[in-house]
Parts: C-alpha cells; structure tokens; sequence
C-alpha cells in the first residue's frame, strides 16, 4: 500500500491534467480511484481503495460504491416441533452485492428525500423487486432481514462514511472491502451535491476480481468441473499413499 | 497466517486449519475412524459453508483412507470381494446422495437436513457405544460372564442371491452388503464423511464379518466412494476446495500418527468410552444449534447471478 505522499501527488496529478483515465469527467466534478483493480490473492484479507477528486466550488459530495447485481434468496425460520426450520423464502432480484457509503455531511441535510430515494442512497432506499410466496404484508420484513444480513456479513453500510474535504475543494475517502468480498464489476457513484440537489455526478469503475494461485483453481473448478473432480482425488490418493509411505517405519 | 480459500471464499488462519486437521487426526487414530463427522460440524462452524464443508471433507477423507488402508493391506485384512459388494451398493448410494445433496440445497433444506441426519446418527452411534463399553468395563471387572455364540442365525440369512465370502468366512445374501453400501453411500454424500461409524458397526453386526478384516474392508470401500462422491461434488455443486483439503489432511496425517501410538496404551473399553461420550457431545451441541432461538430469523440462501 503506498504511503500519503504518492497518493498526494496522484491527486496533484490528477489536478493538473483535468480528466483522468478511467473517471469520466462530468461537469463540476472530477473523481477518480487510487486503484481500478482489486486483485484476491492468496493472502487476501480485504483491502482499502482511495477515492479522490475535486469539485468547481463549494458543495459537498455523497459516494456510493455498488457491488455487481444478484439474486439474493431470504429464508425466514419456524419453529417446527421445537425445531428452527427454514419456511418462507422470497427471492429479490438485482440485489447489490455489496453497497458502501459515504458522504461530507449528513445525508438529510444535503438532499431531500425524493432525491435520495431516486439515486438510491442509502440501503434502505434500494430499489428491490420480490418474487415469492410471501404476503406483501411480510415483504418488509424480509427486506429488513436481507439488509441485516449483508451488514452482518460487512458487505452492506448503512451508516454513512466521511468524505474528507482538504480545503474547499479537495476531497478523499477510503472504501473498505472485507475479505467476503464479492468479484465483479463495481460501480463507483459520485454525487457533487449544492443547494439541496446533485448538481453534477460521475462513476468510477472499479473491478474486483480473483488473481493468481486462488483465480486458477476458482476457474478451474467452474471451467472444467469434471477435470477438477478427477485432479482433486489424484491429489487426495497421492498425499494419501505419500503419507502411508513416510510413516511406515512408525 | 491468513489463507483465501479459492472455493470457500473465505479467509481463515492455515495454523488454525492445520490444528484442526491435527487435532481431529488425532481421534482418528486414536479411536480408529475417518474423523469426517468431527471435521464436517467444525468447518460449518469456523464459518465454511455446510455445501463447501460437506464435498471438500469428502475430499479429505479420500487421502486419509489411502494411508489407512494400506496398513490393513500389507497384513492382508483386507475383504476385496466384500469391499467390492459394498462398493457396488455405495456408488449408487453416493450418487443419489449427491442428486438429493443439490435438490435440498435448492430447496433451502440442507442445512437442516445435514443438522438432523448429524444429530440422529452421533446420538444412536454415541448412546450405542457409551453403552457397549460400559457393559464391557463392567465385565472386566467382574471376570467370568458367560460367552456368547459368534454370531446368531436370523432372516437376514434366508436372503436369496447368496454368495461365499472365503477372506470373512461367511456365505451370505449379496442383497446385504449392497444395501448397507448404499445406505452409507448417501450417507457420505449429505453429511461429507466416510461412514466408517455405520458401517464398521454394520459389518460386525449385520454381516457377523471378523473384525479383523472390518476395518481394512471398510476403509478400502471407503476410498472409492468418498472419491465417488468428490467427483460428483465437484461436477454438481463446484464445492470441492482442494486448498483447504490439503491444508487439513498435512495436520491430518500427522495428527493420525500421533493419536495412533497413543491408541496402545489404553484399554479398548475405555478408548470406546471416552469416543462415545465425544460423539455424544458433538451430538448434543448440533442438536442445541437447532433449538436454540436464532440471532436472525432470517437467513441468506445462495445468490446467484
């Protein structure tokens, strides 16, 4: 991880030569990444990624990092026979799979709510759309608990993060992935906010994704499942007849 | 030292996970079985998923056989033509364990499923066991009971289809061996271990076999159908996380030495006692996961894109 003084001078840089590679310039507002890939390699452990930028004036600025989409299943349990057992599902469809946020000062005193619910900031303005047995009288609750459930699991923020300002217009954040962090193609939403509405917004993209040893044996697994069987009980014979052999004299 | 599990997709200590192998590898010598129904609830509970949890510990438990059985071989207490019968009934077993593994966990059941089947058979086997050694601690210390006959004749022994077993010394209906081969075959698939605490006691029991070539048969049938298993495992579900195999069986194998020179100098009762009371124990602590009130009633399935 680089120290304050390279990231300093990338924003200098960035500063200096106006829209940068990878951020797309929008009006007000420039935006960019320390870093447009994060690699999981063996020795993953989750990681930091700096996001920096400057406006054209005062504002302030509102972030949300978004997760590639997916298909969450939520399980609500019974109590059967003494026994929790899983029973209704729902199922939501384009779940984020991971959902971060920061933002200069608190949300409510930026935005109004119709703004926020149509940019979606915050996870309990997402967007959801259920299909399930569910009554809709229970849907809330389902929603609550997915929402739960991904805080729980560190992939989903509710509470927003700082977005530092340096001065009046540079600013800086740090989006924290844990190590349960889903690959994929990540989205990186900066919202330049004046006088109670986004005066100008830009994405950074951002790909997370398994690199190396680990990367290897994920794709190999997928790829060519019925290789992979084969390869792992070769492995398996071998430090099982390798082991037999080492400790015969014992 | 933190590893990324390519399949778990989790982090987890190695040194942790080499303690593990280690420590369950030890009972496994000591005690004389597979150790994957000690290994399976302690993954699910280190946080690797039951589907993960399940398949890769099949993997394991595929090398811990190898190096078992090829003690047993070198000795010749190995059955092949039973193990093959066994085989025969545990191929099938497994591969309709495997088809009922993914349709439960499409349903959201498997969990429980592997929970209850868990909690059903540690609580039989473990009750079994605390109460043979204890009976059996009991007449070693008052000498003279009366022996018993090496094995009763019952209707299992009017089956058709009988066949002779020279290695075992027995000429009994092939119906037996392939049904307890399947029975441990699904067995296998949903709960990811070997079934050598089914079956060993089957084959004493059901099979009346010599117990001389139950252990080196059954961890000769074991092999192929944990491998059975794996295959399937990996096609099905891409569960099979060969990483954390290899982790866990290197402290596996070491632990097992251990544990195996260790077995010698205690009496067989008491080895038995103690494992039935641990078996009781790991039983009872799956059995409270059930009950007690979850922290959420709600739970994330798999998500998929």
């Amino acid at each position: 991880m680089a120290g304050r003084g390279p990231k300093v001078l990338v924003l200098a840089a960035a500063l200096a030569l106006g829209p940068v590679p990878g951020g797309l310039h929008a009006q007000g507002l420039v935006a960019d990444a320390s870093r447009h890939l994060v690699a999981i390699t063996t020795g993953f452990v989750g990681t930091k990624v700096l996001l920096f930028g400057a406006t054209e004036g005062e504002g302030d600025v509102i972030i949300v990092v978004r997760g590639p989409a997916r298909r969450e299943v939520v399980r609500r349990k019974e109590r059967l026979a003494g026994i929790w057992v899983n029973d209704t599902e729902v199922t939501f469809r384009d779940v984020p799979s991971y959902y971060w946020l920061a933002s200069s000062k608190p949300i409510e005193e930026l935005l109004p709510p119709p703004a926020v619910q149509r940019h979606e900031i915050g996870v309990q303005h997402l967007r959801l759309v259920a299909t399930g047995k569910a009554a809709a009288k229970d849907l809330a609750g389902f929603r609550a608990g997915l929402i739960r459930n991904k805080v729980l699991n560190g992939l989903f923020t509710v509470r927003p993060k700082d977005v530092d300002f340096l001065g009046q217009r540079l600013f800086r954040s740090t989006i924290e992935f844990p190590a349960n962090v889903p690959t994929g193609s990540y989205t990186v939403h900066v919202f330049f906010v004046r006088n109670g509405s986004v005066a100008s917004a830009q994405t950074v993209p951002l790909t997370i994704a398994k690199v190396g040893i680990g990367a290897d044996v994920y794709r190999f697994a997928h790829a060519s499942s019925a290789l992979y069987g084969f390869f792992a009980i070769a492995i398996a014979l071998l430090a099982g007849l390798f082991a037999g052999v080492v400790f015969r004299k014992a | 030292m933190q590893i990324y599990l390519p399949i778990a997709e989790i982090s987890l200590d190695v040194f942790l996970l080499l303690a593990m192998g280690g420590g369950v590898g030890f009972l496994s010598g000591l005690f004389g079985v597979g150790g994957g129904f000690l290994m399976t609830p302690l993954l699910i509970f280190i946080g690797v998923s039951p589907a993960v949890a399940v398949a890769t510990e099949a993997n394991q438990v595929v090398a811990a056989s190898v190096s078992g059985v090829l003690v047993h071989m070198r000795r010749g207490n190995v059955d092949f033509k039973m193990g093959a019968m066994l085989l025969a009934g545990g191929i099938a077993g497994s591969s309709f364990g495997v088809w009922l593994y993914s349709l439960l966990r499409a349903m959201g059941q498997l969990d429980l499923v592997i929970s209850l089947s868990y909690v059903a058979f540690l609580g039989v086997i473990g009750s079994l066991m605390l109460g043979e050694s204890v009976r059996a601690v009991l007449r070693r210390r008052r000498p003279g009971g009366a022996r018993r006959k090496l094995h009763q004749h019952t209707w299992l022994h009017g089956l058709p289809f009988k066949i002779r077993f020279r290695k075992s010394k027995l000429y009994i209906s092939a119906l037996l061996p392939l049904a307890i081969g399947f029975f441990v075959g699904i067995l296998s698939a949903i709960m990811g271990v070997g079934g050598g605490f089914i079956i060993v006691p089957a084959m004493i029991y059901v099979l009346g076999m010599p117990t001389i070539t139950v252990v080196g048969t059954s961890l000769f049938q074991i092999i192929f159908v944990t491998a059975n298993v794996t295959f399937l495992q990996a096609v099905s579900n891409q569960t099979v996380d060969v990483v954390l195999a290899l982790i866990l069986l290197t402290g596996g194998v070491i632990g097992a030495q251990f544990g195996g020179r260790f077995a010698g100098r205690l009496p067989g009762e008491y080895l038995r006692l103690l494992l039935g009371a641990f078996v009781l124990f790991v039983g009872a602590a799956i059995m409270f996961g059930l009950v007690v009130t979850p922290e959420d009633i709600y739970s994330l399935g798999a998500g998929l894109g």
